[in-house]
């Protein structure tokens, strides 16, 4: 079982969502998230005072899914969070070493 | 003595009402979102504060100080006495009519009114040089003290026309002739001098010119500078102290001149930042009003266009000078009150068209030189007046808050409670 991470631009939420959707992905968790990468922030001006404003608002989107999914998934997400501009995010995979139901108990893939 | 006329009572009834919505919830909101989330309630509450507390200083006896009797003989007079109408004495009956250089048609009570409300919103509007950084019980003193201090005497000088017989008004009006309607020198200058002044005895907060300080809330400043627009036609229109065509003319060009403003500011921005801001539009309203203050009932549409443009420019550009110059006047209450205040009240000396006193309209320069003596008094007498409340404030009272306590946020700190909260996670229990 693998996680799937992925920070997108937050107008591309919807589009990684339907996309993850379209590959069999069930669930998902999603949270707003700050930080910045090559991009570097951007810049604010108030009353004429310019502000570098490092943390730039992204969304994080995590996904449960099972080995043999990864590069279709990961394909999925990529193609549908690209503008081709900077700062379009990041996506990457972490292994798992358990997942559990909560409601039913169910281990494992069963409760992805 | 003329009767009591029930339009001009209604009309400044409900323009004194309507000064009060500027400081509260007007400025409040203003300057609330306009400082960061960790300090919004704090902010708030200094409008607040100075709404209560300068309102039981004039009903006891700062009334009576800035339009009573004088102390004294003289051709004009610095002080009124406070014994006179204390705690509002003797005009506190239905009979009682308002004098002010000779008798308005409106009873005593409601120019006692609408006077108090202009004493609140000068010292409410200082508290914008200062957020982030103080604590809420030395800023109800420092309103009392300065309210009682510097607002009065000032205010007479430039409001008091004397007695029913117009004899021992105030030095800047009456006696120099400086044309200051609404409050250019007495309330915008008054408190943006005070301000600068304020600032310089407290310091900076930690981070100035370093650290971003981004406003919070702009949708509550655009309310809040909207609400003060809205006000605005009470203070300037209300200043004829009575339902009439100069109030009309007060109520026009406080139109005319703050859409210019707006314009101006927008464009300025445009030109120097590459982007015409939400903040900027509610900062040229605040600009555009200031400055017509003064002038609103002495100059022509032509006169309030280029009195609004000029302070859209000038007060857009000396915003920037605090950077520069390295005082923290965190709301920038320095560059458009003050600045503001300076444009309109000195730009009358041209534009005063309907007495032939304005240079650009075949006056001579009386006119404008007694602008420059109203405006250098009141900054000279405010700023040293506000340094000495300011520092023994700051040395006695604990005015500043620690750093500690400013780096949480006052509102935590000191209040214990937050302006915004987006999600009840982490909290646990009640204990009453």
């Amino acid at each position: 079982m693998k996680l799937v991470v992925a920070i997108v631009k937050p107008f591309k939420v919807d589009d990684v969502k339907t996309a993850l959707q379209a590959n069999g992905v069930a669930g998902m968790t999603v949270s707003d998230a700050a930080g910045f990468g090559r991009q570097g922030g951007h810049t604010e001006v108030y009353r004429g005072a310019e502000y570098t404003v490092d943390l730039v608002p992204k969304v994080r989107i995590e996904a449960l899914i099972e080995d043999g999914d990864v590069a279709k998934v990961v394909d999925a997400v990529v193609a549908a969070a690209q503008t081709g501009k900077i700062g379009d995010g990041k996506v990457w995979v972490i292994p798992v070493d358990e997942v559990v139901r909560v409601r039913t108990g169910e281990r494992g893939a069963e409760a992805i | 003595m003329p009767e009591i006329n029930a339009g001009d009572t209604a009309f400044i009834m409900i323009a004194t009402a309507m000064v009060l919505l500027m400081t509260v919830p007007g400025l409040a909101m203003f300057y609330g979102g306009m400082v960061r989330a960790k300090s919004t309630l704090n902010m708030i509450m200094m409008s607040f504060g100075a709404m209560v507390v300068v309102s039981l200083v004039w009903v006891t006896y700062g009334y009576s100080v800035t339009f009573g009797p004088a102390i004294g003989s003289g051709d004009w007079s610095l002080l009124g006495n406070p014994a006179t109408y204390w705690g509002l004495g003797s005009i506190m009956n239905p009979e009682s009519m308002a004098i002010n250089g000779g008798y308005y048609p409106i009873p005593a009570l409601s120019f006692v009114a609408f006077q108090g409300v202009f004493a609140v919103i000068t010292v409410a509007l200082i508290s914008g040089a200062i957020a982030d950084r103080v604590r809420f019980g030395p800023w109800l003193l420092f309103a009392a003290i300065w309210g009682t201090v510097v607002y009065l005497p000032v205010s007479r000088a430039v409001f008091y026309f004397g007695d029913e017989n117009g004899e021992q008004g105030g030095f800047i009006g009456a006696t120099l002739g400086a044309i200051d309607f609404a409050g250019g020198t007495a309330v915008h200058i008054n408190s943006g001098i005070a301000a600068l002044a304020l600032v310089i005895v407290l310091g900076k907060r930690v981070g100035f010119g370093k650290t971003p300080m981004r406003p919070s809330n702009l949708p509550l400043v655009m309310i809040g500078a909207g609400l003060l627009w809205f006000g605005w036609f009470g203070f300037n229109a209300g200043s004829a102290l009575g339902a009439n065509g100069v109030a009309a003319i007060a109520f026009i060009n406080t139109i005319t001149a703050t859409s210019a403003a707006v314009l101006a500011w927008l464009l300025t921005e445009k030109i120097r930042d590459g982007h015409a801001t939400s903040l900027g539009a509610a900062s040229g309203v605040v600009a555009g009003l200031v400055a017509i203050t003064p002038a609103c009932a002495s100059v022509d549409t032509w006169g309030a266009i280029a009195i609004g443009l000029i302070a859209g420019v000038l007060c857009a550009l000396a915003v920037g000078l605090k950077y520069r110059f390295g005082y923290d006047d965190s709301l920038d209450v320095v560059g458009v009150h003050l600045v503001g205040g300076i444009v309109g009240t000195i730009l009358i000396g041209f534009f005063e068209a309907f007495n032939g006193a304005g240079i650009f309209y075949g006056g001579d320069a009386s006119q404008l030189i007694a602008q420059i003596q109203g405006v250098a008094i009141v900054m000279v007498y405010t700023f040293v007046m506000t340094l000495i409340i300011g520092g023994l404030l700051v040395k006695f009272a604990g005015f500043r808050a620690s750093n500690e306590q400013e780096l949480q946020g006052v509102d935590l700190a000191l209040q214990a409670e937050s302006a915004y909260d987006f999600s009840d996670a982490g909290s646990k229990g009640v204990s009453a």
